[in-house]
């Protein structure tokens, strides 16, 4: 993704400024406006608002401070989502950068039917969050999936039943979840790899250096940005995990494989506790700006130097 | 093809308008095989009844996922013609905010306080004096279901209580059968959770507690033993690790386990599979402890709507669903009790029979949708599907339990 | 930052510059593309499975392993997936899914990418006071969790008189895929050559004029990777169909899971499967359809998260 200024923005003092002559486009741009104010600020603030009030089943400005804070913070069930993500989160990143890595650095190395393993590699991203879950459900099912599949080649002990042991049922969700969004990762890092210029492999040769340390070397701290963008798309798609373990687990067993996207959900509108919802939905929107800021700092505050 | 048939619909539409019929909407969640067979009844007693369509809008996943899409709905101005949902707490709000059609008219004119028996379902569809939903079934959760191919081919009397069914566990476990079936759903071990409270303690300290909300009771030392009973029961469960309700039924119907703690509805799935009660499997109310039922149950609920030709047809629905012939057809297939004291039941099986007994010997008990709010529910389900499937000791659950009703409103 | 919407973008699809590589059997070969094709069985298997399960009857899956292609195929799981699976007492299968997903995603596809492109060009061309600033709002509000917005928005759509209808759920579609678009459209325009927009200018053509004559006909290709995004996106969608839909139209997605969720007697895992596949069916025939072009998509779409 990008953001820098449009290339021509010096331009913009040389055509006509008066108010009027842009009437068109800022007709047209009211849907943008809206958007951006009515549902992104307006609705954004309006929970904030409420997330301070004792709302249950319908909104009520009934200001009740810090108790819906309180009340989450001490729910052993929104400790479990915060966890679970904290979990999911740190191998998800860790994961599919990894791999998404590896595999574009394999796919790079001028290699035959590379158009075949990139849509090998892509297609599960194609697909839903419910399919991917409902998919894997079926794949690591213990009456018949691997764990029955291995048993009966004879090792009757095996036991990997991720999707019913409350202890790793998370990293049963993580399986699924990397098999449908490396694919993407990917392809950020092939674009990037893509663009390094081909003579710094010619001097890395001529220089002796092996094609491993090259890569750790010199190619990954090259596409720092790269890396920065991947890190930030991935980050902000884990904390909306919601589809995937709905439909792969639907939190259990238990509420072991619960996140917060499904707190917020579950108690705005079937606890009918908005409030609380408010306030849980609140906590997400905070752990992405504590994302976001130093991301956004790092790479504007950069370019204002510039 | 499908836009001729989407034309045909429309016309007929058209054409069935005109003679003052209307499409309802109807939302609900059942969906297993028997409560799908219990809604085709009522949807069967409307259409044949009045000149009415009724429009299916089943939600699949059970109450909890069911009641947020029908709730937002109602809230976000399009209302359904008519809803089922749990009486009690839950429309609470959703009546004081003015979105429930008001039945009182109704409910007078037919003389529902006349036959609705026991009075309580009827109370809880009232506030402030004004009736908002017609009781369409009585559901008990304190049910013990045993299969008898289990404990015969582990070469045991059925056990006719909660107490021997622990005692003959192990030798269920000899044999490779998981002596109880358990979903892990909160909801389901919350269930699991009450009916051992009521099979422990008794009613009079139950009502203490989730009645009056007497927290230092639940944190006393006779709800310890609830909570000892239930690490019990967790052991008992240990290898069940089916999600849904009904396939943890399915696992008793086959002899896979020996029995399953759920409401009386799981009877609609023993039905399917053409079992018989007394034969196949047996059915223990109170848990075979304490024989009490609990009288929550289904409504349905009529939403405010702007179309005074769904107004009226409102009205006659609220009216056929509790009719004789529609309480008989759905109850059957559900395999829950009616809610009227004045018909005949001689068809129903043995365990219908002992729920109406227990009914007519006024064993009866305010269900929990009644006395918690939604939220506290939610909580303690939270905390029971935690306990279920963690290795969280009793004094942990009992504390947490405690703090909870503490807070409950 | 990359730009992953420039042309360098295509580069990943074009392969590699400089000569192929002698096709020989070294070890780094060997190593190399041993790996790749054991990393594709991981990727390939959750799909071989399905296909397989699928075409399956109940009792040879009871029976074998789920590796194992069907001795006896049947296409009878797919059809009652397509036309008979039930959800309570409406047994028509996912095919009402489908065609609810069909009517909720034409005109959110048109609408939303209508919108985009004219904010694109808007913002590209027509800079006035203040545009940016929406604009920056629009990215930063790409990456708040939807969850701080669901309820606000049933507020709104109600107001409006949208809620539960399938216009309600466009309209959502087009507010949360604006911010992505937007962005897509405004690089694109930006990089086109300044003149021609200087010599319609002369010509005496207005906004709309230049939008409708100049830029639309040379914005032919981020158009289709516009409509590849949302087409793919928006079937994929689960929250938003769950939330803003009622049972009447819920899409294909929704309908999935409630059909496999709501089990009568046991549960039947073949037709469970032909289900998901069904439904995974529309992006994954886009996506090996277009090949090249979703690739930019998803690059491009990559603010989404």
């Amino acid at each position: 993704m990008t953001l820098p200024a449009p290339s021509r923005t010096h331009q913009k003092t040389k055509r006509p400024a008066q108010l009027f002559r842009n009437l068109n486009a800022k007709f047209a741009s009211i849907p943008m406006i809206l958007t951006a104010l009515v549902v992104f600020v307006g609705g954004t603030t309006w929970t904030v608002v409420h997330s301070f009030t004792k709302s249950r089943l319908l909104p009520k400005l009934d200001f009740v401070g810090f108790d819906q804070y309180e009340r989450l913070w001490s729910s052993n069930r929104w400790m479990t989502s915060v966890e679970n993500l904290l979990i999911y989160g740190v191998c998800s990143l860790v994961l599919t950068m990894t791999i998404g890595f590896t595999l574009a650095a394999l796919l790079d190395r001028k290699i035959r039917f590379e158009g075949v393993f990139r849509t090998i590699f892509l297609y599960p991203f194609a697909l839903s969050f419910v399919v991917t879950g409902l998919a894997w459900q079926w794949i690591l099912n213990p009456d018949f999936g691997v764990q029955n599949v291995v048993r009966g080649w004879g090792w009757t002990g095996f036991a990997f039943d991720p999707l019913n042991n409350p202890d790793i049922v998370i990293f049963g969700i993580l399986i699924a979840g990397l098999w449908q969004g490396t694919g993407f990762v990917m392809v950020i890092m092939l674009a990037g790899l893509r663009g390094i210029d081909e003579d710094i492999w010619k001097a890395a040769r001529v220089d002796g250096i092996g094609v491993v340390k090259t890569y750790v070397k010199v190619i990954i701290p090259m596409m720092r940005p790269v890396f920065v963008t991947a890190l930030v798309i991935i980050a902000s798609g884990i904390i909306k995990l919601y589809d995937l373990v709905v439909a792969q687990t639907n939190g259990g067993p238990g509420i072991s494989s619960e996140v917060p996207a499904k707190y917020v959900i579950n108690y705005m509108f079937r606890a009918q506790n908005l409030g609380q919802g408010f306030a849980a939905s609140t906590m997400m929107l905070l752990s992405v700006i504590i994302i976001l800021v130093p991301w956004a700092y790092l790479e504007f505050g950069g370019k204002k130097r510039g | 093809m499908n836009f001729t048939k989407k034309m045909m619909t429309a016309a007929l539409a058209l054409a069935a308008s005109a003679a003052h019929s209307a499409d309802l909407e109807v939302t609900h969640w059942w969906t297993s095989g028997g409560e799908a067979k219990a809604a085709a009844a009522f949807a069967k007693a409307v259409t044949e009844g009045t000149d009415h369509t009724w429009v299916d809008g089943a939600i699949a996943g059970s109450g909890g996922t069911a009641r947020p899409i029908i709730i937002s709905r109602i809230l976000g101005g399009d209302p359904m013609a008519a809803t089922q949902l749990n009486h009690g707490r839950q429309a609470e709000e959703l009546i004081e905010a003015g979105l429930m059609t008001d039945l009182t008219e109704l409910a007078e004119a037919e003389g529902w306080a006349d036959f609705v028996n026991p009075t309580a379902l009827l109370d809880s569809c009232t506030l402030d004096g004004r009736v908002y939903c017609v009781p369409v079934n009585i559901h008990s959760a304190q049910w013990l279901w045993l299969s008898h191919d289990a404990f015969e081919s582990a070469g045991l009397d059925v056990p006719s209580n909660w107490n021997e069914f622990v005692a003959a566990a192990p030798a269920l476990q000899e044999k490779g059968i998981v002596p109880l079936a358990m979903g892990q759903q909160g909801w389901q071990q919350n269930i699991a959770f009450a009916a051992l409270t009521i099979a422990v303690v008794g009613v009079d300290t139950w009502r203490q507690v989730t009645v009056e909300k007497n927290a230092d009771v639940a944190a006393g030392p006779e709800y310890a033993k609830v909570f000892e009973a239930v690490v019990d029961a967790r052991k008992l469960a240990e290898d069940s690790n089916v999600q849904d309700w009904n396939l943890a039924t399915n696992m008793v119907i086959t002899g896979k386990a020996g029995g399953q703690i759920m409401g009386d509805w799981a009877q609609g799935e023993f039905a399917i599979a053409e079992q018989v009660a007394g034969e196949d499997y047996t059915c223990l109310p109170g848990m075979g402890l304490n024989e009490v039922i609990d009288t929550g149950g289904d409504a349905f609920y009529f939403p405010v709507v702007d179309d005074l030709e769904v107004k009226a047809a409102q009205l006659e629905m609220a009216s056929i669903l509790i009719s004789k012939e529609a309480q008989v057809a759905f109850n059957l297939a559900k395999g829950s009790l009616p809610v009227r004291g004045d018909i005949d039941l001689s068809t129903a099986n043995d365990c219908m029979q002992k729920g109406l007994k227990i009914l007519a010997d006024g064993g009866v008990l305010p269900s929990g949708d009644q006395n918690l709010s939604a939220d506290t529910q939610t909580q303690i389900e939270d905390l029971m599907a935690e306990f279920w499937a963690s290795d969280m000791t009793a004094e942990d659950a009992q504390g947490r339990y405690a703090s909870i009703v503490a807070d409950a409103d | 930052m990359v730009d992953l919407t420039s042309p360098v973008h295509d580069r990943i699809v074009d392969g590699p510059r400089g000569a192929k590589p002698k096709s020989r059997l070294s070890r780094r070969n060997i190593f190399l593309y041993g790996t790749l094709l054991l990393i594709s069985v991981y990727y390939l298997l959750p799909l071989y499975v399905m296909i397989m399960t699928s075409l399956k009857g109940m009792p040879e899956i009871r029976l074998g392993n789920i590796f194992s292609p069907p001795v006896e195929v049947t296409f009878e799981p797919w059809v009652k997936a397509w036309s008979q699976a039930c959800t309570g007492i409406n047994c028509d299968g996912l095919s009402r899914g489908f065609w609810n997903s069909v009517q909720i995603l034409l005109p959110s596809v048109i609408l939303s990418i209508g919108i985009a492109s004219v904010n694109g060009y808007a913002l590209a061309n027509w800079r006035f006071k203040g545009s940016e600033v929406f604009f920056t709002i629009l990215i930063i509000g790409a990456f708040i969790p939807y969850q701080t917005m669901i309820y606000p928005l049933v507020i709104l759509l109600r107001e409006i008189k949208l809620m539960g209808s399938v216009w309600g759920l466009v309209l959502v579609h087009s507010v949360f895929g604006m911010p992505i678009l937007t962005l897509l459209f405004r690089n694109y325009f930006t990089s086109l050559p300044e003149e021609l927009f200087k010599a319609a200018r002369v010509d005496g053509a207005g906004f709309w004029g230049i939008y409708l004559r100049v830029m639309l006909p040379m914005s032919i290709p981020i158009f289709v990777v516009a409509i590849i995004l949302q087409v793919t996106g928006i079937w994929n969608d689960f929250l938003f169909g769950v939330i803003y839909t009622k049972p009447e139209t819920y899409p294909m997605t929704v309908q999935l899971n409630n059909i496999v969720n709501s089990v009568q007697g046991v549960k039947e895992y073949n037709v469970n499967m032909a289900a998901t596949l069904l439904t995974g069916l529309v992006p994954l025939i886009i996506y090996f359809a277009s090949g090249k072009l979703f690739v930019r998509g998803i690059a491009a779409g990559a603010v989404k998260g």
